[in-house]
């Protein structure tokens, strides 16, 4: 950060925790700022009625924000946009062209460099090597001993991992073990990695940090993995037990910082607890409704020895599974189904996650349901299908959002009624039953109100369900789906003349048979590749969905490729997101992974853009960035790159593409003011899509 | 409503924090929580006041649930219940105005744990609303501090035969 240092008045702002502070100003200033149950709700709405009062008193939240750190004397800011801090990056916006001498600047990576730690790297290493020459001579195992083992009995092949002080002792045993090891360029690329191996997979992901800075890169990775359920084990180093809390070099407390983002963490104290924790950590992130756990490992308890006659059976008194679900229920859901004359099949990433798809494509065909699925459903029933709704919710088919809206049951399956699926959840599904197959409890019932609950494996209930339900031809409703399909089908202007993103994206789904893995990053890249490409398989559509983690896609396209070598990984990406951890090219070229990268480069954050668009007259507020020449940059790091500008080269290059067998960069120079429709205002009822008319235009 | 919750958790670091921070962070009240220890080394029971509608607690209770080392939630809600709440109070009582607090303590059946020139303290068990009466009885004499602990409780055992015979304070509860 040139300069930064000689400023006195600076401040580093983490977006997210403005929040409060933003309600507490307004409360002190008496502004209109009315609690909404959204934040983003909250300023857009105050935002509007500042406007309009222009002179008056009457502030927005954004600006008392903005006036009030201006009064503060910040005079330079450092951040990065998203849904919920628009209105703000709009009030800055404002300000910067008032007054000239607030100047924002804008950096992408406010990460600090880290710091050396040769000396103490020294000791530490001294430390194992007398260990290591001691336990030649005896049978008992280091505690560093003992994670290798026993990740090696839990059948871990893969992980991913750093290496740092602390850690040192499980690196030394690592260097010997049957274990393919995969070292990111940057531990948030790590964890994604992990994540998408497991979520290509269905095998636990594992990854290793060191403590303090490394443990804390993890925490983007953990919350993403978190927010997902996917199945994860992170162990972390720390610092030696005698130092916990005396903030030692590199100390931090990742158990604190983890607890709301990981499914369950502890840190190991004593070296006989380390092997029984280890199981319990894999049984906990891999049954149930999966999650990431993260284990806390002190380099002394690394260090010391196990006398071996500690007990490693799994104790959890308070982790219960119901897998069965209730047979009264299963009937009940079973008889509801069957007199149902508009059912709708509303799918998550709980049915892929339990394995059940191929039960789930049997229930439907049996029982004859449309099915609509979530983001992270998609790929459990055949989108080819002509009973494919596709994707529901926010950039939803109108299809499957019409069809959810007039339907009189939704069954919902492995879903969780997420605010970007159900729009305005009062008037969801407004004429519905709705049954709700979940393994986890506190999902049931959380939003709306159920009427039919099943708590169980959806492997299990829908086997059971397909037993009980008759096949009904539902002709009218099958009819009007099947117009709903023909008139609201997703389009874009196949006539214009420059590169459209849903048309790469169209092309790449042709030349692969619908039939590649395909990773994300976040915005209108992931929309597009969830309404375009059409899937068939699960573990196909590799996103990150409940955190929209910018990022995701080149690292989860690398832990893809490991777990699936023999299969096509894309990563359908937009330019900032592939910006964020673009450095992982160089793991892909490490490993000669031939995974392909598509940059779709409108040169904007282009979903925040089309938010700016639609809701704040155009003005562009810190979504426009300058981005690297992609082929130079690929070819730099020892990947293949190309540059895609015409229209009429966007097969070809597709084609050559797929040919390469080195990691491959395509940049593909898009529309930069493409929007993504239909959509959901955030707030809206899911029928109130705005689009829908161009796309009828379109079609 | 106010909803009295009980759980049985192991006993590991970390699980109040665990507790504490899922309240916090999916913003539901607390008005009270009470750990202790239990008849069994490895649990303690924590008892937890929330003030919700039954979709709220409905879903303090799942959230709870899903803590791992929290081992059975329960909602005594709608259940006979003891329900205890214990106080600490100081209060100014200069040597003439002894008789006339004493006889208060005396109908509170509360305690005298304290005694000095110008302070009796005082010790006082009982459901919510009996020491809010005390404390209010208490006020007229001027309070220097009070220290309370929260509620604790137990369902009562219905179904058996044999019963406690009730005090008066449980008719309060
Ligand atoms: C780490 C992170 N920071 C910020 C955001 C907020 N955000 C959501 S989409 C988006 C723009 C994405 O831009 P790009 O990757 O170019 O994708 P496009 O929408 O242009 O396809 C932003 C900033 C986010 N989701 N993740
Ligand atoms: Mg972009």
């Amino acid at each position: 950060m040139p300069g930064a240092s000689e400023k006195s008045k600076k401040a580093i702002i983490s977006w997210n925790n403005i929040w409060t502070d933003i309600l507490r100003f307004s409360k002190i200033y008496g502004s209109d700022l009315v609690y909404q149950e959204r934040y983003n709700e909250v300023t857009s709405k105050s935002f509007c009625s500042a406007k309009i009062a222009d002179q008056s008193l009457i502030k927005s939240g954004a600006q008392i924000f903005v006036d009030t750190l201006i009064d503060l004397g910040v005079d330079t800011i450092f951040g990065y946009t998203g849904a919920s801090v628009i209105p703000l990056f709009d009030a800055i916006d404002t300000v910067c062209k008032v007054t000239p001498d607030v100047s924002m600047q804008y950096y992408k990576d406010v990460t600090a460099p880290l710091e050396q730690m040769t000396n103490y790297d020294r000791i530490i290493s001294e430390q194992f090597r007398r260990i290591k020459m001691s336990e030649k001579s005896s049978n008992t195992r280091t505690g560093a001993q003992i994670v290798v083992d026993t990740l090696i009995d839990q059948g871990v092949e893969t992980m991913f991992g750093y290496t740092g002080g602390v850690v040192l002792p499980l690196f030394d045993k690592l260097y010997d073990a049957p274990i393919n090891f995969i070292v990111p360029r940057h531990e948030q690329g790590g964890c994604h990695m992990a994540d998408a191996y497991a979520r290509a997979s269905g095998k636990v992901g594992v990854v290793l940090a060191t403590s303090g800075p490394g443990a804390c890169n993890l925490v983007t990775g953990l919350a993403t993995a978190m927010m997902d359920s996917v199945p994860m084990v992170a162990f972390t180093g720390q610092v030696r037990t005698d130092l916990i809390g005396n903030d030692a070099f590199q100390e931090a407390d990742i158990t604190g910082i983890t607890r709301p983002i990981t499914k369950y963490n502890s840190i190991v104290k004593d070296v006989e607890d380390l092997e029984r924790t280890i199981r319990e950590a894999f049984h906990i992130a891999s049954t149930g409704r999966p999650g990431p756990v993260l284990i806390d490992l002190p380099v002394d308890v690394s260090l010391s020895k196990c006398s071996g006659n500690n007990s490693t059976e799994i104790k959890l008194p308070g982790y219960h599974i119901s897998g069965k679900g209730h047979t009264r229920q299963i009937s009940n859901a079973a008889k509801a189904i069957n007199q149902s004359k508009k059912p709708v099949l509303y799918v998550g990433g709980g049915v892929i996650i339990a394995n059940a798809s191929q039960e789930l494509r049997d229930f439907a065909e049996k029982a004859h349901l449309p099915v609509a699925m979530t983001l992270l459903g998609l790929g459990s029933f055949d989108q080819t299908k002509p009973e494919s709704l596709d994707m529901l919710g926010m950039h939803g088919s109108a299809y499957a959002n019409y069809a959810v809206q007039e339907s009189d049951l939704l069954i919902a399956i492995g879903a969780r009624f997420d605010d970007r699926v159900t729009g305005n959840i009062k008037t969801f599904a407004p004429n519905a039953k709705t049954i709700h197959i979940d393994i986890d409890p506190a999902s049931i019932s959380k939003n709306v109100k159920v009427d039919i609950p099943v708590v169980g494996d959806a492997k299990i209930i829908l086997k059971e369900l397909t037993k009980q339900v008759e096949y009904q031809e539902r002709e009218e409703w099958f009819r009007k789906i099947a117009e709903w399909k023909k008139k609201f089908a997703f389009a874009y202007d196949k006539k214009a003349s420059n590169v459209k993103p849903q048309y790469v994206i169209e092309e790449i789904c042709k030349q692969t048979k619908n039939k590649a893995i395909i990773t994300t990053g976040v915005g209108q890249n992931q929309m597009w590749s969830a309404q375009f490409y059409k899937f068939i398989q699960p573990r196909q559509f590799i996103s990150s969905g409940g955190l929209g983690t910018m990022g995701f896609g080149l690292p989860a396209a690398i832990g893809a490729q490991i777990a699936r070598p023999g299969e096509l990984v894309i990563d359908i990406d937009g330019d900032h997101s592939f910006n964020m951890t673009m450095t992982e090219l160089a793991t892909a070229v490490e490993h000669n992974l031939p995974i392909k990268v598509c940059i779709l480069n409108n040169g904007y954050m282009g979903m925040v853009r089309q938010w700016q668009e639609l809701f704040y007259g155009r003005r562009y507020s810190k979504s426009y960035l300058k981005n690297p020449n992609y082929e130079s940059l690929a070819k730099a790091i020892g990947a293949v790159g190309m540059t895609v500008n015409k229209k009429s080269d966007v097969s070809k290059a597709v084609e050559q593409m797929l040919k390469e067998k080195q990691p491959c960069v395509v940049d593909f120079h898009v529309e930069p003011e493409e929007n993504v429709w239909p959509m959901v205002p955030a707030g809206k009822s899911l029928n109130e899509m705005n689009g829908l008319d161009i796309l009828e235009r379109l079609i | 409503m106010k909803h009295i919750i009980s759980a049985l958790v192991e006993n590991k670091p970390g699980v109040l924090a665990h507790v504490a921070g899922m309240f916090a962070a999916r913003g539901f009240n607390i008005d009270s929580l009470v750990v202790g220890r239990t008849e069994d080394p490895d649990l303690s029971r924590m008892t937890i006041v929330v003030i919700g509608d039954d979709r709220i607690v409905e879903q303090v209770r799942k959230q709870l649930a899903k803590i791992i080392p929290v081992v059975k939630v329960q909602d005594f809600v709608g259940q006979p219940v003891v329900a205890r709440d214990l106080m600490l109070v100081a209060v100014s009582c200069s040597p003439e105005q002894r008789p006339e607090l004493l006889s208060l303590i005396e109908v509170f059946r509360a305690k005298v744990v304290d005694i000095s020139q110008k302070y009796i303290m005082i010790e006082a068990s009982g459901p919510e609303d009996k020491i809010e009466a005390f404390i209010n009885m208490c006020k007229p004499y001027g309070i220097k501090s009070v220290a309370r602990t929260g509620t604790i409780a137990m369902p009562r055992y219905e179904k058996t035969d044999i019963r406690t015979p009730r005090t008066e304070d449980d008719k309060e509860s």
